[in-house]
């Protein structure tokens, strides 16, 4: 899923100083789950704004509302209705979120309430970890199922580099070395034979923004709004 | 046992401290209340294992939601006692309200607009 | 004088300057370079060498800048972002001051899309607003981008370029505002065509004070043929060719269309000389460095200032 981390308050009270009827929009997918954007979240940043507006003698009118997901035109309709009653929007869904949010209302200032980190697993309940960057070009079947792009600090296709140490990286001892695990892996599972040819350079694809049609669809003419 | 303790404190009963949200707490000093604290088994001994660990957890993040919205982080406070320990409970309701009181009312209570 | 170089000095005297322009070779042959050269010295106050031009390979820009200064020109060495991170920059910057480069371009790059190499990963570790500012901390602060200390500042005089004819139109003087406040010192504008939009341009900049605060060398680049003007103004971005420009190319015979486009660029460069806010000219003759010692005599840039 993709996750995200609460910004700080003080970077979110800037943002919306001068706005005095705000909605607080968050989202109940991937930032919920890993509890930065989702319903209490939404719900404890509204009181936060509206004790800290208050103490700053700027008080604010605050709505909140949560939907299904910010990166779905069905779900985000259920605000047509609303967001004429305030001045500002702030999102706390993922970049994405936050964007077409900002595409559906045009002349409303989306003030981002989370920073997006990434495309993690969820180890344990408040604890992520990155797995994968979205290249658009997955090696993962040569490389026993762990990415050397994500999970290699160099994001190198034919390592382990020299600074590999006893199983860690050089960049820091608690961080597993993703090339050491590559090779352990295939050696267990008698694959060490996809390491022996040199990987080419990489034809990136995450250069230019993407659009991704599935086969059997098509984009149409006008985009539905 | 007949001990008294302050008046001023309001009790709300909680089946487990793990049950106390961060948004409680935090609804509760916006609504105007001076101080917040949570009562909890004594560590190690939480019927449901991790519930009073939890609750230590989250009001050590509402203490620091009170610090970025600038109000004194003081106002709320975890304590640790076993049931059968009624003196202490009111020790530490003495102890709160003093603390309270040295530190003065909830500044958001002369503002316009709190409950 | 932040860095001695000519093109500074020629600038500061308040000569109308002449800037040229030269692609370093899709090789190893220094030969190239020279070659080239030949057809520049001592018909322009300093040479631009281009740094993977439209994103292609080509000779680095600071190794042809270095044979240039060995045939006695003076380079004015681009860099852009696209190809490497702040480290590298920095460390080209130190590399190429202390073997004499005192000019220098800082850009952002064309998309590796455009190149050969399409499918290469863009680093744009920072961008061009962001490399003027490290490049001026580095010589007047004498710190690195990160704050810690240089020891032998480099003189550089610091260049970047402005396109006055991208959209938004009337954000593009913002943006050349905000180049001089990064800290430029000179500036060179995209191919100029549409005269009437260029001097709408330099009007806002001459009232915003900023043809003050830094040099305009307005860009030229003469059409060598119709089918280029049709190129540029079709399939260049951010390239503005008026009608006018095809319609005169049209209008005389195909032998005689390098001529007309000689003809339109030595017009502009007289109108340049007389506009206020413009400093000197850029001419950008695309693989057409021979044709420059002639554009230059009939442009009535010789000689060139000793300064």
């Amino acid at each position: 899923m993709i996750v995200a981390k609460r910004k700080p308050f003080d970077e979110i009270m800037q943002l919306v100083k001068g706005h005095k009827k705000v909605l607080v929009v968050g989202c109940g997918t991937c930032v919920a789950v890993c509890l930065a954007g989702g319903e209490k979240e939404v719900a404890v940043l509204a009181t936060e704004l509206d004790m800290g507006r208050k103490l700053a003698n700027n008080p604010v009118e605050l709505g909140s509302i949560t939907l299904e997901r910010q990166c779905d035109r069905e779900y985000l309709a259920q605000l047509d209705g609303m967001v004429k009653d305030y001045d500002a929007l702030i999102s706390m869904a993922c970049g994405v979120g936050i964007q077409f949010l900002a595409e559906r209302f045009p002349d409303k200032p989306v003030f981002p309430a989370v920073d997006t980190c990434g495309l993690a697993v969820n180890q344990d309940v408040g604890w992520y970890e990155e797995r994968c960057r979205s290249c658009g070009r997955c090696v993962l079947g040569l490389t026993g199922g762990i990415c050397p792009v994500t999970m290699c600090a160099k994001g190198l296709y034919n390592g382990p580099c020299g600074g590999t140490n006893k199983g860690s990286c050089e960049i820091n001892a608690d961080q597993p070395c993703a090339w050491f695990n590559i090779y352990e892996r295939l050696k267990a599972q008698g694959r060490l034979d996809c390491l022996l040819k040199v990987q080419p350079p990489q034809e990136w694809k995450d250069t230019t923004p993407r659009t991704l049609i599935q086969p059997g669809y098509t984009k149409p003419e006008k985009a539905k709004t | 046992m007949r001990l008294n303790y302050p008046s001023n404190v309001k009790i709300i009963l909680v089946p487990c401290t793990g049950k106390v949200d961060v948004i409680h707490m935090l609804t509760a000093i916006q609504k105007g209340a001076d101080g917040v604290y949570c009562v909890g088994c004594l560590e190690g001994a939480c019927h449901y294992n991790q519930g009073n660990l939890r609750c230590r957890e989250r009001v050590n993040h509402v203490r620091s939601l009170l610090q970025e919205v600038g109000l004194e982080p003081e106002r709320v406070r975890m304590y640790n006692l076993s049931s059968g320990e009624g003196p202490t409970f009111a020790a530490y309701a003495k102890e709160m309200t003093e603390n309270i009181q040295k530190l003065g009312p909830n500044p958001l209570k002369k503002k316009a607009g709190v409950a | 004088m932040k860095s001695g170089s000519n093109l500074e000095k020629v600038l500061t005297a308040g000569h109308f300057a002449f800037t040229g322009e030269l692609g370093p070779p899709r090789g190893a042959h220094a030969e190239e370079v020279r070659k080239k050269a030949v057809f520049l010295k001592g018909r322009v106050d300093s040479v631009n060498i281009t740094d993977n031009q439209t994103a292609m390979v080509r000779m680095a820009s600071w190794a042809a800048s270095l044979i240039l200064i060995q045939e006695g020109l003076e380079p004015n060495y681009q860099m852009v972002c696209r190809d490497r991170n702040r480290l590298a920059m920095q460390a080209d910057i130190l590399g190429a001051c202390a073997l004499g480069i005192r000019n220098m371009l800082c850009l952002s790059g064309d998309h590796c899309q455009f190149g050969d190499h399409p499918t290469a990963k863009g680093v744009f570790d920072i961008d061009s607003m962001q490399l003027i500012s490290t490049v001026k901390k580095m010589r007047d602060e004498g710190k690195f981008l990160s704050g810690a200390d240089l020891d032998g500042k480099p003189q550089i005089f610091i260049g970047a370029a402005s396109n006055p004819f991208a959209d938004p139109f009337e954000w593009r003087v913002h943006r050349l505002a905000k180049k001089i406040s990064a800290g430029v010192d000179f500036v060179q504008t995209q191919c100029i065509y549409n005269m009437a939009k260029f001097r709408e341009f330099i009007r806002q900049a001459n009232d915003m004070g900023l043809t003050e605060k830094a040099y305009i060398l307005a860009g030229v680049t003469p059409m060598k043929s119709l089918g280029m003007a049709k190129y540029m103004k079709g399939k260049v971005p951010g390239m503005d060719v008026p009608d006018e420009i095809i319609s005169r190319l049209q209008g005389v015979a195909r032998d005689k269309q390098a001529e007309e486009g000689i003809k339109i660029a030595l017009e502009q460069i007289a109108e340049f000389k007389e506009m206020k806010g413009v400093h000197g000219v850029h001419l950008m003759a695309i693989e057409w460095e021979h044709r420059v010692p002639e554009i230059a005599e009939r442009a009535g840039m010789l000689p060139r200032p000793k300064v």
